[in-house]
């Protein structure tokens, strides 16, 4: 049984306190980051809009590695780092896509418009839900299913990514991170360092989950075995 | 190597057509639900009257339609496989898997391919598009479509063969992998449909991108086909 640190060791304490520590630390530095001249107030939703997206795209990422070793290897702990990624990717696709709109409401004017960031972004979160959904009512072909999906999935990143160069879009360019101001951008990097800790947290925490219940199958079988060898 | 690849994918494909040229469930059922779509959506969309809309509508309707109707010949061209267990028999057999997924393929797009003949005529007539005003570029868009839908459809209707619920499951999974196919197919057809467009400068955008779609779609597809039916 592959070993992960269980949610109460030290260790695993240790990098909660210190993720979390990274969170207080990031919304004071988001507090105190000066106000964009044009947006106001409203542009802080950045700092929690793009650590999202960058997790939405790691979960796919992640989730679509584990599938290639499941797929490929028959790994079941590929396909238990999948399925606890397929989740975290639904969980921050959910924020993006509802952080997304109430700025595009304040910038554009409408709370959605289908230009190709948005689209894709909807889509590659469309594909996880159908992943999740896959997998728990897909009956017994459901894991190597999911699995492929995932590999699906994993094609329309870099159409994410790039589709602001791609297409002719409203929404803001990759390169709008280097265009930002000293005091901006320095809550920028400490908010996508701590929200990629929370998700290393909330990854661990799924996945000690996910073990646990593939532990308790195996006993279940195990039981039943010493139960058939004594009648 | 190569030359049995293309053999037992022509074996694989000319089986299936036969089939269906004997029983033609598939071309009839298939046919009848997708003109049962062009109408619903025809009297749903009576009202509108914006003239410069009307391409985009029958364009939108086309692929909708093909969308919704390419699920039944998926479901029902890898449903044959599960009677008397003939998919056993299929993975026994020496044919490789990329050639059992790219056979299926090429039946399955085949079948579609002729369905959307009618279906282009029947979007002629009653949204009152000009849908053959450019033929060549509508048949590469209706190729390509055809082939970027098939492609990833294969794939999850062979794994979904002994799922309970895969009717359900089919569509909630495929939509949402193949809405790029159809984005760009419905957007290239109605460029093609309106006969007020200047150029054909976003044909041709939408087709690379359709083309690169559908070679990474079948790339995968011919990758992931064998271990998603290794248990079968």
């Amino acid at each position: 049984m592959p070993t992960t640190p269980a949610p109460t060791s030290t260790r695993f304490l240790a990098a909660c306190g210190g993720a979390f520590l990274l969170l207080f630390l990031a919304c004071l530095a988001v507090a105190e980051a000066p106000l964009e001249s044009v947006m106001g107030l409203v542009q802080k939703i950045f700092y929690f809009h793009v650590p999202c997206a960058w997790l939405l795209m790691l979960s796919t990422l992640v989730c679509a590695g584990g599938s290639i070793a499941y797929l490929f290897r028959g790994s079941e702990r590929g396909d238990r780092i999948a399925l606890s990624a397929a989740e975290l990717g639904v969980l921050f696709g959910m924020c993006v896509l509802v952080s997304g709109p109430l700025w595009a409401k304040a910038a554009w004017g409408v709370y959605w418009q289908w230009e190709a960031r948005l689209t894709s972004s909807l889509l590659l979160w469309l594909m996880l839900v159908a992943y999740v959904l896959a997998r728990r009512y897909g009956g017994t072909s459901a894991r190597r299913l999911a699995a492929a999906l995932a590999l699906f999935a994993a094609v329309d990143i870099p159409l994410v990514y790039f589709s602001v160069r791609f297409f002719r879009s409203i929404h803001p360019q990759t390169t709008v991170v280097s265009t930002l101001g000293p005091g901006m951008r320095g809550a920028f990097w400490l908010s996508l360092l701590s929200f990629t800790g929370l998700w290393f947290v909330l990854m661990s925490l799924r996945l000690a989950v996910e073990n646990a219940q593939a532990r308790i199958v195996e006993l279940e079988v195990l039981l039943d075995q010493a139960e058939e060898k004594k009648s | 190597m190569t030359g049995s690849f293309w053999r037992y994918t022509l074996l694989i494909a000319g089986k299936d057509l036969r089939i269906e040229g004997k029983s033609r469930e598939v071309l009839y059922t298939m046919g009848f639900s997708a003109a049962l779509v062009v109408l619903v959506f025809s009297f749903a969309l009576s009202n509108a009257t914006d003239p410069a809309q009307g391409p985009i509508t029958a364009a939108g309707v086309l692929w909708a339609a093909t969308l919704f109707t390419g699920t039944v010949a998926l479901a029902r061209v890898l449903d044959r496989e599960r009677e008397n267990e003939a998919i056993r028999a299929l993975l026994l057999s020496p044919a490789p898997r990329a050639a059992i997924y790219a056979g299926k393929l090429l039946a399955v797009s085949l079948l579609m391919l002729a369905v959307e003949v009618v279906l282009v005529m029947l979007v002629g007539v009653l949204f009152s598009a000009e849908v053959f005003a450019h033929p060549g570029w509508l048949a590469l868009v209706l190729l390509l479509g055809t082939l970027g839908f098939a492609a990833t459809g294969v794939v999850f209707s062979a794994a979904l063969l002994r799922s309970r619920n895969r009717e359900a499951l089919l569509g909630a999974l495929l939509f949402p992998v193949v809405i790029p196919v159809l984005l760009a197919a419905s957007r290239a057809t109605a460029c093609m449909f309106d006969p007020l467009a200047p150029d054909l400068e976003p044909v041709a955008f939408w087709v690379r991108f359709l083309l690169a779609t559908d070679v990474i779609y079948i790339l995968l597809g011919l990758w992931v086909f064998a271990p998603v039916v290794s248990g079968e």
